[in-house]
């Protein structure tokens, strides 16, 4: 079926287009990933349960102390929809500092962002630059949530980076003003005026209560 | 044990570099490549329940990090490739794109460099020829395999690789052109 000029065709092809393959980073941090999405996407069935509270356990003996917090966090202050949510908020903020794809719209002025998001998404977030309390707003960009496109307002403290990712509550996911930790990093979660808030970021608790507590403040009327 | 399907990740992570070729020729750009093929995986993830155990995962798994970048494509106007796309309209339009100005750094720098040539003249065609392309030489999948990537007949694979290599083996005969 190829003729021979298609064969010659096919020879320059193959010895002068470039093959790309994955850089290793790239594979590294796919499998990162992955790692941390697998388990909620595999049915917990009762066998699994039990290696998982295997594992838990080994954890605990290795690091009796800090495991055991992360876990009564995880365990206690989270459950069910609201675990996966802190996951996904997690996995999101990771990958957008992991691809250099932290913002879509890079401007510290918050008259600049929210309008950038009309048009964009069917729900205009609140937008406030928090600069004169060290946490300059640096921009925003779309991310997708539960299933559901967000916007994702990007914050600096000192040389952290904090995510605060907006959407309408619905009617069955509303949370409860919440904070966990879980890897390192800290996420806190509230709702105001129809709108649900998700902060995260890899700063001390206490930085991330802070922040929370002047953006909850900003929003009041 | 209950039997399980292989882990995903065991599977997919050995047709990265399939996944990554494909998007790095679709997107043209080594972070957006990045991008698509994570965000692809994730997806795939999503949808392993539904992956019949068994049959090949390299089709499935191309095709939807290839529908991830198509997403991206649409979405970002940077780029003027048309991606609604027809065979016939399509192949006569596209002779205007290596003629016009094209600001793309990326192309610019590799206009330059005149063993570059090969991969300018795939870069420019339309993508839905250039994935073709991409697939059957560099990928080595066979029309089948091609079809189940791009969701249409293998004759319609057959057809465009036709007229992808007719294309290209024109871009490649021109002379290098001059600012």
């Amino acid at each position: 079926m190829d003729n021979r000029e298609d064969t010659e065709l096919t020879t320059i092809i193959k010895a002068q287009a470039t093959y790309y393959e994955a850089p290793k980073n790239l594979r590294e941090r796919i499998s990162a990933v992955l790692d941390r999405a697998e388990p909620e996407n595999v049915a917990p069935k009762a066998s699994q349960w039990a290696e998982w509270r295997q594992w838990w356990g080994m954890g605990a003996a290795f690091a009796a102390g800090m495991m055991l917090t992360v876990a009564i966090t995880f365990i206690y202050g989270v459950s069910g929809q609201q675990d996966r949510l802190v996951a996904q908020v997690i996995d999101s903020h990771v990958r957008s500092l992991m691809v250099a794809h932290l913002s879509d719209v890079t401007s510290s002025d918050q008259h600049t962002v929210k309008p950038w998001f009309s048009g964009k998404l069917t729900f205009s977030p609140p937008v406030y630059d928090l600069a004169p309390d060290e946490f300059p707003l640096i921009g925003g960009r779309l991310d997708y949530i539960d299933e559901h496109p967000v916007a994702a307002l990007v914050y600096r403290y000192h040389l952290h980076t904090i995510n605060v990712f907006i959407w309408p509550v619905r009617t069955n996911s509303s949370v409860a003003s919440s904070s966990a930790s879980r890897d390192g990093f800290n996420v806190t979660a509230w709702t105001n005026e129809g709108m649900q808030f998700w902060a995260v970021s890899d700063i001390q608790s206490a930085d991330l209560q802070r922040f929370t507590q002047m953006l909850r403040n900003q929003s009041k009327p | 044990m209950i039997k399980r399907k292989p882990r995903f990740d065991a599977v997919a992570l050995t047709h990265l570099d399939a996944a990554y070729n494909l998007a790095r020729w679709l997107v043209r750009d080594e972070q957006v490549a990045q991008d698509m093929v994570q965000d692809g995986y994730l997806r795939a993830l999503k949808y392993y329940d539904g992956f019949r155990e068994g049959s090949d995962m390299r089709p499935w798994l191309l095709r939807i990090v290839r529908n991830t970048c198509y997403t991206w494509l649409q979405s970002s106007k940077r780029d003027e490739d048309r991606v609604e796309f027809d065979d016939e309209r399509d192949s006569s339009a596209y002779e205007s794109v290596f003629d016009r100005a094209d600001n793309n750094p990326e192309a610019l720098l590799i206009r330059k460099q005149e063993g570059e040539r090969v991969n300018l003249a795939i870069s420019i065609l339309p993508p839905a020829f250039r994935e073709v392309l991409v697939l059957r030489e560099l990928e080595e999948l066979s029309y089948e395999e091609i079809a189940a990537v791009l969701s249409i007949p293998a004759g319609t694979v057959m057809s465009r690789l036709a007229r992808a290599r007719v294309m290209l083996r024109k871009e490649l005969n021109r002379p290098m052109c001059e600012e």
